[in-house]
């Protein structure tokens, strides 16, 4: 399968997860909102240049608000982590040329410690941003700290269930054959 | 100019993705203040026939539930037949006219539409229904919705075939509503806090309220009929600093499983509203 479809099928795939399964739980506290869809943005190809990036995520968070009736909340939050990805990956990667060998960021192509470091950092980000936004519109202070917490809790534990059962295989490519 | 061009272009990166925020964030503080952005009306159209797919699918797990909400309407309804009212007097026979749409048509105040839910959320802070009846239907902004057991919300966008409905477990809806006993009108708004209970406000500390008091609609809200259900009283927050209660009203609607509402047509509005602005232009 090519690239462009896998990322095309999954793009469809996490909005319906998000927007069926995950918004459709019942709330198991106010601060809890489990979110897994910017996991699209995180498996996105090294090699897309940064504008493209920036646009998926803009475009992909887009497609969600309008699920969700709020109209550039997610789609705020998804290109912040979407345009920041490229400086982590540069910060993260111990390999030298590893972006080069492997298609897309994961616990193989990365090593297990810098891609979780990679995926907290931008999973706070994101959740830090978008709760943010909301509670430019109403809440206390300790509702921001705590949904930020308890939400970026919650969506770790997802990634790391989505990682174990959807565990993605790559190729080592080398231009030496 | 040439050094502007060149700092657009070693910058690139940074002020698209700067021209995107500005986007999103345009489109979240507009959406806010109005209710309506870019694209919105389009966009309800598609996520509407997505979400009326798995509507179909998820109805019959609902079938039951909303069988005994259905009947137990009914039964009200049943209620209040002509044939239930009958005075013992012969003499002076009054039988109670109850249903007034017939020998009334131009003082019908409220057109109801009935309509089926295709989308709800409860879990985040602003909540919205959807419905699959639209601006073909009949249906436009800022009219009512309630359902079998009590109000629900009102409608805030309209499509051609669907129509989002913003629920009153929304950050931004408020609703006017009164005591049953006492008739003592307040304001009723939703602190985020749980999907179980919103809260009354404005009810004097002077009127007499007790746990489990009914909270009726009144005519004072344009958006619905009088004594429309709202909900029971839970409990009761004295407010220290003011000479008003808080009270924690648990909704009548259970929004977890909503299958069908109804969307109130109030046909006088119009006419009241443009008095009202008259008014207001004629004071300034």
């Amino acid at each position: 399968m090519s690239e462009l479809l896998k990322n095309t099928i999954r793009f469809v795939l996490f909005i319906l997860v998000q927007v069926f399964i995950l918004f459709k739980m019942p709330p198991l506290h106010r601060f809890i909102t489990p979110y897994l869809y910017f996991l699209f943005i995180l498996w996105l190809p090294f090699g897309l240049s940064r504008t493209a990036l920036t646009f998926i995520g803009f475009f992909f968070g887009l497609c969600l608000d309008y699920f969700t009736m709020t109209p550039g909340l997610h789609a705020a939050a998804c290109t912040l982590i979407a345009y920041t990805r490229p400086f982590v990956i540069g910060l993260l990667i111990s390999q030298e040329g590893a972006d080069k060998n492997y298609i897309s960021p994961s616990i193989v192509s990365m090593g297990w410690a810098p891609y979780a470091t990679y995926v907290i950092v931008l999973t706070l980000l994101h959740h830090i941003y978008l709760v943010l936004l909301e509670w430019m519109n109403f809440g206390s202070f300790m509702y921001f700290l705590g949904k930020v917490v308890a939400s970026t809790a919650i969506s770790l534990l997802l990634i790391v269930l989505t990682e174990l059962l959807f565990f993605r295989k790559q190729k080592f490519r080398t231009n030496t054959i | 100019m040439r050094n502007v061009f060149l700092f657009i272009r070693r910058h690139f990166n940074f002020l698209f993705f700067l021209v995107l925020q500005i986007i999103a964030l345009s489109f979240l503080f507009r959406y806010n203040k109005f209710h309506q952005a870019a694209f919105l009306n389009v966009s309800t159209e598609i996520t509407g026939r997505i979400n009326e797919r798995y509507n179909g699918i998820e109805y019959y797990f609902q079938l039951k539930k909303t069988n005994e909400a259905l009947v137990r309407e009914n039964l009200v309804l049943r209620q209040q037949l002509k044939e239930n009212y009958e005075a013992p007097d012969s003499g002076r026979r009054l039988i109670l006219d109850t249903i007034r749409v017939d020998s009334g048509k131009s003082i019908i105040k409220y057109k109801i539409l009935e309509a089926k839910v295709v989308n709800n959320s409860i879990g985040s802070q602003t909540n919205y229904l959807t419905i699959h009846r639209g601006f073909a239907q009949g249906v436009r902004p800022n009219m009512g919705v309630s359902g079998p057991q009590g109000i629900v919300g009102s409608v805030v966008n309209v499509s051609e075939n669907f129509a989002t409905v913003m629920s009153m477990l929304h950050r931004q809806f408020k609703v006017v509503a009164k005591l049953k006993n006492g008739s003592e009108t307040g304001t009723i708004d939703w602190d985020g806090l749980s999907p179980l209970f919103v809260t009354m406000r404005n009810i004097p500390k002077s009127a007499k309220v007790n746990k489990g008091d009914t909270v009726l609609t009144t005519q004072i809200s344009s958006l619905f009929p009088a004594n429309l259900m709202v909900g029971i009283v839970y409990e009761i927050v004295p407010d220290n600093t003011s000479n008003f209660y808080i009270l924690k009203i648990k909704p009548a609607t259970n929004f977890s499983n909503i299958e069908y509402v109804y969307v109130v047509d109030n046909l006088q509005y119009d006419e009241q509203k443009r008095l009202e602005d008259s008014t207001r232009k004629k004071i300034q």
